[in-house]
């Protein structure tokens, strides 16, 4: 079969391919100039952003390649994390031990959330994403009662600085003063007017490293295979429901220590909101970033986490500028995030619709063509 | 090649499943090097014998079997198909058992991977140890050059023509270093001409290594070709085993089909010979994966009841389902000479046509629902039947107490066993819950009747009964009976006239009282020759 | 014994777990100070505003599109019919005839569309129910600051544009039908008769649907599409016209909704309300592809009842607001339990 490969003909599958990074390239092209930041800040922004949360974003790539779609199950991870914060604030460890003391602690407790959602998942398989969307708001149901009520009560919290004035239940929002920024200002870096956080950077390029390195073990082409036909595999030797677990499990100890990175960064626990956007906006900064549910990469993430959150940030002051109201350009986001995540599934399941029919076709005793 | 004793000897191989025999006392023998060719009918036994020896679960499951296997003279018992991969033996099956998204070599040395340690796997176990895939790719490549095949070990399955699909899983079966017997089951069925030629020389060549084959195929020409010995299975048991050289395809033929004891043929011939054309079937094709229809031509006669024989996979099924509007099809259907619309299941039953499917549980019932609903449902819904219009005309009351009535009606007439018409479907046995199938085809008093595989699965009393009141159904209301079926005793016990169905296409059409060999004839595929050019349907 | 056993399997867990605890909860509210009959006036209360949201699932189960997640889309529907009344100075039963009859044509069009794109889907309806739900209230968010009303009831006041987040239905229609007939027992007892002949009447016009010949057909779409195609059925006119009717129900459901708590809600209010209508069928038995009216009151009256019950009773006794709480986990386990289940080979 010779394929025509024209330059036209290679443009045009990038261009389509690609449909949603470039379309969110124009959008942010005319809602820059618009919000009248400047570039400086603007570069030091993304900066900052790509240090906070591309861990993050990083944990949801396991999963895809396990075929379990988008793990809004992240949220687990994520609050995982924030217990270990919080235990971590109790006992008044401050500075990049205490940040990886947390991570540390949160760690068995992810892996048990981990488990416990890979079991789940198992459970309910064509039907992952959904379930792993209403598993988190589940188990966040549980967190705020462990936070609200258990703890100082049952679980005793010494640091009363944390406690709710009625004597028991974690406050609000933890000031993270010792912990705020540890990370980031480990190994400091200027380049010109732009602060670097260098030691996140190096976290995250050893969690790329790992991932790349795990695409070549056996447990990771096992994944790849679970992911693209799990009776093939089952067929073939591989422990199918195995492999997805720690798919999942792997994915919310990512999430737990790319949640705690994310919190040293703003230097606030909001301790009952800060991890309710988390798999919204990271599983929307993916897709941005040009994957979609059956595949994602690397590149993907940096991508998509500059294009979010370029949006993110001049999205309210260009809403001010063309409509009157910064509001306007903060709904506005929140819009692309859901708006993308809607648009990014639905052409999974009409492609792989169209996909099961062309397969169905090409079986057994097909017209020959 | 003659050796002092063959490679695998299965002794007095018994199995019944759930007090049904499939297969008695059957022995056989494979040689290293040689090619057996195993024949039979659907339901001879061949599948139930390759399950056994390939230790599938479901032959556990369903009280295992009787008799012993030996390789090598040893004999071995297998739990599950990784104790018979270890032993040597590997089965390409009919469904592709492929990852598209991963290459040739990945596919090839699937879960065999070719590993190296690292310095986690001491601390992490042996799954974190990584691929090498300069190695794997030598193997595939090793693989792929014993067929005597051209694939690049680096092609996407997703990208391959259905020929290197099949190539790719036979090359996966034989890298592996222990492999001694291959099974194959009906290899060359979705294979073009020249790839299945491809195939076969391949075969040869893995034979000529050593490599025993165990080919299992209805191909006349194929037999020919490359099979060494025959095995004939009729009624799960061996009829005949014999050297290729030393036989013909008139008693190849005839042994698969043909019954010790002597067809019951009634004498069924009710109608008028001359009696004109009710359906007309003009270079019908159909898309059904598994029975494709490629080119069918077919008058049937008013009254009649036209039976449609033919072994598994040839298009038989494809043919109801194709003129019903349930798979895309093509080409020219009359009814009563007025066209009639395909790919459109309302039209043809706005036409008088009604159709009483194969697929029982997946097609033909509402299992979750009561039986009388299954019963008055396109009745319903074709015809208008058991509404109550309301407010002149604008709102159509579905009336229970009238589909009560008929359900009662059928479970009288059909002697359908229930506790009551709202039973559920999905608790009624297999032969009741068939009888409810026809009685929804019967109520909806169709000019044509199709029923597909009508006595699958039942029991024998039902399927006398089921039989006797097609015959009947005929009788009374003069009704145009078209049936398909595997069983050909069964078509040859009430049809007028059977057509066999082969590669998609009509091989001929019989009178009931046709003997044995002209039916296997017709069933076993051409020699050969100048004709059977595929057409393309764009 | 045996027969304990069964109706144990045929309820399921959940269930009994749920309806026991709501039990024990009515029983020991007495000796925790809260009132029986104020109890049960705000369940029956609590019932009326969210059975006809809970009904509005029924039509999408059946037809086999899964549990509508995308109840929201009705719900702004009937946002848009009840400010859009307001605008126009409606009152009373004209002005909540005027929100349902504005309402209607929004979700006759927003359930059309809905059930085009959900049948171009067909296995992952779900999902993308969750997300076209929660995408369509970001994108009314900003489309309530914009529209143009002007009536100085909804705007924001000083000069502002755009609606106030949350509307007073105070002098339009406010308790319409909880105050018609209204039967009431003394201080603490109040049986909102309007309202609940209102779910009457409304799950009246169900069951009659699914009576017709349309609403058999499908009936069987849901029980098993091969089957309804074989039988002439156009499957996906089938699924669109459930819908149609889904979104519709939420439409109708949340102005009855509003009558009663006597707010419209706008912005984020729709977010998540999805959740506790899915949950409160499940509790009733329902499965993801079957589901009947029984499951709906049933679920309701469990559901809602364990929420009014468990904050007044559990906060006196232990004097704090589990509340929340414990509607996010009973409601979202209950949900996740029913993902969980195996059904038919999902295609």
């Amino acid at each position: 079969m010779t394929k025509k490969t024209g330059f036209n003909d290679a443009i045009s599958r990038v261009f389509i391919g690609n449909v949603v990074p470039i379309m969110f390239i124009v959008l942010i092209a005319f809602a820059t100039p618009l919000s009248g930041f400047s570039t400086g800040y603007l570069v030091q922004e993304m900066v900052t952003r790509l240090g906070r949360n591309s861990f993050l974003v990083l944990s949801l790539l396991l999963p895809i390649m396990a075929g379990m779609g988008l793990n809004f199950g992240i949220v687990l991870g994520a609050m995982s994390g924030q217990i270990g914060i919080i235990l971590v604030t109790n006992w008044g460890i401050s500075g990049v031990s205490g940040l990886f003391l947390a991570m540390a602690i949160a760690t068995p407790l992810a892996a048990l959330m981990g488990w416990l959602a890979g079991i789940v998942l198992n459970r309910a398989k064509g039907r992952e994403m959904v379930t792993s969307l209403i598993l988190g708001f589940f188990i966040n149901g549980v967190y705020q009662l462990v936070v609200l009520y258990i703890m100082g009560k049952i679980i005793p919290i010494k640091n009363s600085a944390l406690v709710l004035s009625r004597g028991y239940g974690i406050r609000n929002a933890i000031d993270l003063k010792g912990m705020r920024q540890s990370l980031d200002k480990l190994i400091p870096l200027k380049i010109g007017d732009i602060s670097v956080p260098v030691a996140t950077f190096i976290l995250i390029g050893l969690l790329c490293l790992f991932i790349w390195w795990f695409g070549k073990t056996k447990l990771g082409h096992d994944m790849r295979a679970v992911g693209q036909d799990m009776a093939v595999a089952e067929d073939s030797g591989i422990k199918v429901e195995r492999t997805r677990i720690i798919a999942i499990i792997l994915s919310t100890i990512l999430a737990c220590y790319g949640q705690i990175i994310f919190l040293q960064n703003i230097g606030t626990l909001n301790t009952y909101n800060s991890h309710d956007q988390t798999a919204t906006f990271a599983v929307a900064a993916l897709l941005i970033g040009g994957a979609s549910v059956a595949r994602a990469s690397i590149p993907n993430v940096f991508v998509g986490v500059v294009l979010f959150h370029l949006m993110f940030v001049v999205a309210p002051m260009a809403g001010k500028q063309l409509m009157g109201s910064a509001m306007i350009g903060e709904y506005f986001r929140v819009f692309v995030s859901y708006g993308i995540i809607a648009l990014s599934i639905v052409l999974y399941a009409w492609r792989h619709l169209k996909e099961r029919e062309r397969a169905r076709r090409s079986l057994r005793g097909a017209k020959e063509s | 090649m003659t050796e002092q004793q063959p490679l695998l000897h299965m002794q007095g191989i018994t199995k019944e499943y759930f007090g049904n025999r499939v297969l008695t006392d059957v022995c056989l023998d494979v040689n290293r090097g040689e090619v057996l060719g195993l024949v039979g009918e659907n339901g001879a036994g061949k599948s139930t014998l390759m399950n056994i020896l390939f230790g599938m679960s479901v032959i556990g499951q369903t009280g295992g079997y009787a008799g012993t296997i030996c390789i090598d003279g040893k004999e071995v018992i297998f739990q599950n198909p990784f104790d018979a991969l270890k032993a040597g033996i590997g089965m390409v099956h009919q469904e592709f058992s492929l990852i598209p998204g991963f290459t040739a070599t990945e596919n090839i040395l699937l879960n065999g991977e070719i590993l190296q340690d690292n310095i986690v796997t001491k601390v992490f176990g042996p799954r974190l140890k990584t691929l090498d895939l300069p190695e794997m790719r030598a193997i595939a490549e090793k693989s792929i050059e014993l067929l005597g095949v051209d694939i690049s070990p680096d092609t996407l399955v997703s990208e391959m023509p259905v020929g290197h699909k099949q190539f790719t899983e036979l090359a996966r079966e034989i890298h592996r270093p222990e492999m001694k017997l291959l099974v194959l089951d009906e290899p060359t069925a979705v294979l073009t001409e020249s790839e299945a030629q491809v195939l076969l020389t391949s075969l040869r060549r893995l034979a000529a290594t050593g490599i025993a084959i165990i080919f299992i195929t209805h191909r006349l020409q194929e037999i020919l070709d490359i099979c060494d010995r025959i095995v004939i299975l009729r009624d799960g048991q061996v009829v005949k085993e014999v050297a290729t050289g030393d036989t013909d395809i008139g008693q190849i033929a005839e042994l698969m089909v043909g019954r010790s004891v002597g067809a019951k043929s009634a004498s069924t011939s009710g109608y008028d010979k001359d009696t004109e054309t009710i359906v007309s079937l003009d270079h019908l094709w159909v898309d059904m994966p598994g029975e494709t229809v490629r080119d069918v031509t077919l008058e049937i006669h008013k009254g009649e009841i036209f039976g449609i024989g033919g072994l598994a996979g040839q298009g038989k099924l494809g043919i109801p389902n194709g003129i019903m509007g349930l798979y895309p099809a093509g080409g020219a259907v009359t009814l009563h000479s007025k066209p009639i619309r395909l790919n459109d299941p309302a039209a043809a039953l706005a036409a008088g046509m009604a159709f009483v499917s194969e697929d029982r549980r997946g097609v033909g019932l509402l299992l979750e629902e009561a039986l009388d609903w299954n019963i008055a449902f396109t009745a319903m819904q074709a015809q208008n039947k058991f509404l109550r219009p309301l407010l002149g005309g604008l709102i159509q009351w579905r009336d229970d107490k009238a589909i009560q009535n008929v359900a009662l009606e059928y479970i009288k007439a059909l002697d359908i066993k229930c506790t009551g018409t709202d039973q559920r479907a999905e608790e009624l046995s297999g032969g009741n819950q068939q009888k409810i199938c026809l009685a929804k085809a019967f109520a909806v008093q169709p000019d044509v009747l199709f029923v597909s595989e009508p006595t699958r699965g039942i029991d024998v009393g039902a399927k006398s009964l089921v039989l006797e009141s097609l015959r009947t159904y005929n009788r009374k209301n003069g009704t145009t009976i078209i049936m398909v079926s595997s069983e050909l005793e069964e078509l040859r016990s009430i049809c007028d006239r059977i057509a066999i169905v082969d590669e998609g296409r009509i091989a001929g059409i019989l009178p009931p009282s046709a003997t044995a060999k002209e039916f296997g004839l017709l069933m076993i595929g051409k020699l050969k020759n100048e004709e059977n050019k595929v057409e393309s349907h764009e | 014994m045996n027969r304990i056993r069964a109706f144990v399997d045929k309820a399921g867990w959940p269930r009994i777990i749920i309806a026991m605890l709501l039990l024990s909860l009515f029983i020991v509210a007495p000796s925790v100070g809260v009132r029986v009959d104020q109890s049960m006036t705000n369940t029956i209360v609590r019932f009326g505003m969210n059975g006809i949201l809970v009904l509005g699932m029924v039509p999408m189960v059946q037809t086999g599109c899964g549990l509508n997640f995308g109840l929201p889309l009705g719900i702004i529907a009937g946002l848009l019919g009840a400010t859009i009344s307001i605008e126009l100075g409606l009152t009373g039963l004209a002005g909540f005839a005027g929100a349902i009859g504005f309402a209607a044509p929004f979700a006759l069009l927003f359930g059309w569309s809905y059930g085009k794109l959900l049948n171009r889907v067909k296995g992952n309806e779900m999902m993308i129910a969750t997300y076209v739900g929660f995408s369509s209230v970001s994108f009314m968010c900003m489309m309530w600051m914009l529209l143009p009303y002007r009536s100085p009831k909804m705007i924001w006041g000083y000069g502002g544009s755009g609606l106030r987040t949350t509307i007073s239905l105070e002098g339009f229609w406010i308790h319409i039908l909880d105050n018609f007939l209204t039967i009431r027992i003394g201080p603490n007892f109040m049986f909102p008769t309007g309202m609940i002949l209102f779910f009457v009447f409304m799950a009246w016009i169900m069951w009659a649907f699914f009576h017709t010949k349309t609403g058999t057909a499908m009936t069987a779409v849901g029980s098993n599409p091969d089957y309804a195609r074989a039988a002439g059925i156009n499957v996906d006119k089938m699924r669109t016209i459930a819908v149609i009717m889904s979104t519709v129900y939420g439409a109708i459901g949340i102005l009855v909704f509003q009558q009663s708590f006597g707010f419209i809600q706008l912005y984020n209010g729709p977010f998540f309300m999805a959740l506790p209508a899915v949950a409160a069928i499940l509790i009733g038995g329902a499965s993801v592809n079957k589901a009947n009216i029984t499951n709906v009151v049933i679920g309701t009256i469990l559901f809602q009842g364990l929420l009014t019950m468990t904050p007044s009773v559990i906060n006196s006794a232990i004097q704090s607001d589990l509340s929340e709480v414990v509607r996010i986990i009973i409601s979202n386990g209950m949900i996740v339990y029913a993902l969980t289940r195996v059904t038919r080979k999902s295609r």
